[in-house]
């Protein structure tokens, strides 16, 4: 290649690494590149597809031509007749030479930096695209490694920023280096200094050879053991895994079709209502499938960034979330878990991913796919490090699997009953120093957790009804995502007594928040 | 104390009062569009009964202009130490608390009718879309301080996500 930059490309250069142990060099504010192999990842999967869509689509012409047998129009064989093989080679070795040059070139205008502040991404041959992110706005840092990325060596980094698509995507960077880059840009965004975090680093050592390399990270569990305590707090069982899709409304809904499906084939005496079922199941063994693979080996674990969670069998996906980005938590047991005991949980957060290789859809909410009762306050303990008080523990514990009462909560009165049949006892809130918490739903279990510092707004609802049987409604805003926290048909006195309340604690503890420059706020 | 059931606050700001006319119009427009709309399948299908729609649909919409008054005079909001509370609505009422160090953004929007009155309408962005504050029927002059103030507050207020 004619490169004659002077910048560094430390991704196509091992030595550079060893010559800066511990730090990757690529947040010293320089330009650098991406991961040589980038654009092929990125574009070379769209050319093997159209590829194989063209001969898949002139396969019956090209199978007439090589077995002989009726000649059929299509371009083809029209270029054929008309002596195009020599066109067709130059037109293929053009395009090839176009594509190259193009990959190329992509490859030359993509670059980023990382200041102390920033990090910025210019790309774009034709249109060039210039974004900043400031690293305290940042959410949360996703590290995806797509099978064959994985296979190159190659991960994709993305930086969460607060917003819609509003994030930062360096694809692909080499993958030794993106978890080390990871908690260097964490380590600037929690305020440290750059010549502090240099020190910080510590030496790590690889091991050597390109394909030993290779064959160590695909091997490798998902954690780096220097940047993260390898112990996940959660053992993810396959068993209880595919317990919990079993077990899921999905399956609900499958039964519910076949049980329709078969009165239609006894009623009707026709069974091509088999075949419409066809596409049906092949879907949701498609849905199981993908759950199943994207939930295996399930980690979280705690680090001084934030929490880790790492998800995914083939293509894999690893998420960290510094302290205080996490907007709510909601705790929650479908009715058919119950028996078993099992637990979802999953959040909200200011940032949306736009990463689909591994299930960004699902790990990016839902940060446990299951788990049992002290799995899930293991976890709460994780994403709501204040609450780990002895009484928070019991208020939380309470949240779950009380069945109301006189637990700490403030329930709906009996007047409420005809709205709440079976929850007006369970549905109720509780402020605490911390957060708001709220609990609802006695056949399908919920409990949200509001922290005060995360709550944007708080309101309170009225209707004609409620007004006439004195009851109100309530309502805590966040950010947006899967978790709604409202209340409904509380006593309106409660009510008041909450918006007052919760406005206060809100406004206290938002001015004492400063969990979005963890390490100088001195905070774990 | 703990048994109020409405929503206290040192003193409420009321909006212009010629808002009412801004939002009488605006009632009165809709009201007489869909009134007319409502008139359709009179027209087209010549049922006995149709002639029942408009006039529900037109009852409805007289109600809504009827009540405009009171529901002008329900909206409120009152800026207190810390935080702004906003109500609205007579038959489905509203309050909500936003944090000073939570807003994101202050908006100015005038409409056609209100800006022959001098009027804004100010409209509170957070991280939440849920919040949904929007004052209407403020004085031109009036709803440029407040957004000045605001913005100011929130300044010095400002917090994380």
């Amino acid at each position: 290649m004619t490169d004659q930059a002077p910048e560094p490309i430390p991704q196509a250069d091992p030595a550079a690494l060893a010559a800066q142990p511990g730090t990757t060099g690529l947040t010293d504010g320089e330009w650098h590149r991406l991961h040589p192999a980038s654009p092929l990842l990125k574009g070379g999967i769209m050319l093997l597809a159209i590829i194989g869509f063209i001969v898949y689509n002139f396969r019956d012409t090209l199978l007439n031509t090589w077995l002989g047998g009726p000649e059929e129009e299509d371009p083809l064989t029209w270029l054929i007749e008309t002596q195009g093989v020599g066109l067709i080679a130059l037109a293929v070795a053009g395009l090839l030479v176009v594509l190259v040059i193009g990959f190329y070139l992509s490859w030359r205008f993509h670059t980023f930096r990382i200041t102390d502040e920033l990090v910025e991404v210019r790309s774009g041959i034709l249109f060039r695209t210039h974004r900043k992110a400031r690293l305290d706005r940042v959410q949360g840092i996703n590290i995806v490694r797509p099978f064959l990325a994985r296979l190159f060596g190659a991960a994709k980094l993305e930086i969460n920023v607060a917003g819609q698509d509003a994030n930062v995507q360096l694809s692909y960077l080499g993958s030794v280096h993106s978890d080390q880059l990871r908690a260097e840009v964490l380590r600037l965004a929690s305020g440290t200094r750059q010549r502090e975090a240099a020190e910080q680093a510590a030496a790590t050592g690889q091991p050597a050879g390109i394909v030993e390399q290779r064959v160590h990270e695909l091997l490798a569990p998902e954690l780096d053991p220097n940047a993260a305590p390898p112990e996940s707090i959660v053992k993810m069982h396959p068993g209880r895994l595919v317990g919990s899709l079993l077990l899921s409304g999905t399956t609900v809904m499958l039964i519910v079709m076949v049980v329709g499906v078969l009165i239609s084939v006894l009623i009707t005496r026709e069974l091509f209502w088999l075949f419409a079922f066809v596409p049906a199941v092949l879907g949701l063994g498609g849905y199981y499938w993908n759950r199943f693979t994207k939930s295996l080996r399930y980690t979280i674990a705690s680090t001084p960034d934030g929490i880790r969670i790492g998800f995914g069998l083939l293509s894999t996906s690893n998420d960290t979330l510094p302290p205080g980005r996490i907007h709510s938590v909601q705790v929650s047991q479908p009715l058919l878990w119950r028996p078993a005991g099992w637990w979802e949980i999953k959040v909200n957060r200011a940032t949306k991913s736009s990463a689909q290789d591994a299930g960004a859809g699902q790990q990016n909410t839902t940060i446990l796919p299951v788990g049992d009762r002290n799995d899930a306050m293991r976890v709460l303990g994780l994403v709501l490090p204040t609450m780990t008080t002895e009484e928070a523990q019991a208020l939380l514990t309470s949240g779950l699997i009380s069945r109301g009462g006189d637990d700490g909560f403030t329930t709906s009165p009996r007047r409420a009953r005809i709205w709440h049949w079976f929850s007006w006892r369970r549905n109720g809130f509780a402020i605490t120093p911390e957060a708001i918490v709220l609990r609802r739903g006695a056949v399908w279990r919920q409990l949200l957790v509001v922290p005060l510092a995360r709550v944007q707004s708080i309101s309170v609802t009225r209707g004609p009804i409620g007004r006439a049987m004195r009851l109100a409604d309530l309502r805590v805003q966040t950010v947006a995502g899967p978790i709604m926290p409202y209340l409904t048909s509380l006593d309106e006195t409660d009510v008041v007594r909450f918006f007052d309340e919760a406005s206060a604690a809100t406004i206290a503890s938002a001015q004492n928040d400063t969990s979005h420059r963890w390490r100088s706020a001195g905070q774990g | 104390m703990t048994d109020q059931t409405t929503i206290q606050a040192v003193e409420w700001q009321r909006v212009s009062p010629k808002y009412v006319v801004v939002d009488l119009i605006g009632y009165l427009l809709s009201g007489l569009l869909f009134t007319g709309i409502s008139f359709v399948p009179h027209f087209l299908f010549g049922w006995d009964w149709a002639w029942l729609i408009p006039v529900a649909v037109g009852a409805f919409w007289l109600v809504m202009v009827i009540l405009t008054p009171r529901r002008v005079r329900a909206i409120g909001y009152a800026l207190r130490e810390d935080d702004l509370v906003f109500r609205k609505g007579i038959m489905w009422s509203r309050e909500v608390a936003v944090p000073y160090g939570r807003m994101q953004l202050v908006d100015i929007n005038r409409g056609p009718v209100a800006r022959a009155f001098k009027l804004s309408e100010l409209k509170l962005v957070t991280a939440a879309a849920a919040t949904g504050v929007v004052i209407p029927g403020l004085p031109e002059t009036v709803a440029e301080e407040l957004r000045d103030h605001l913005v100011t507050v929130a300044e010095t207020r400002r917090a994380g996500l």
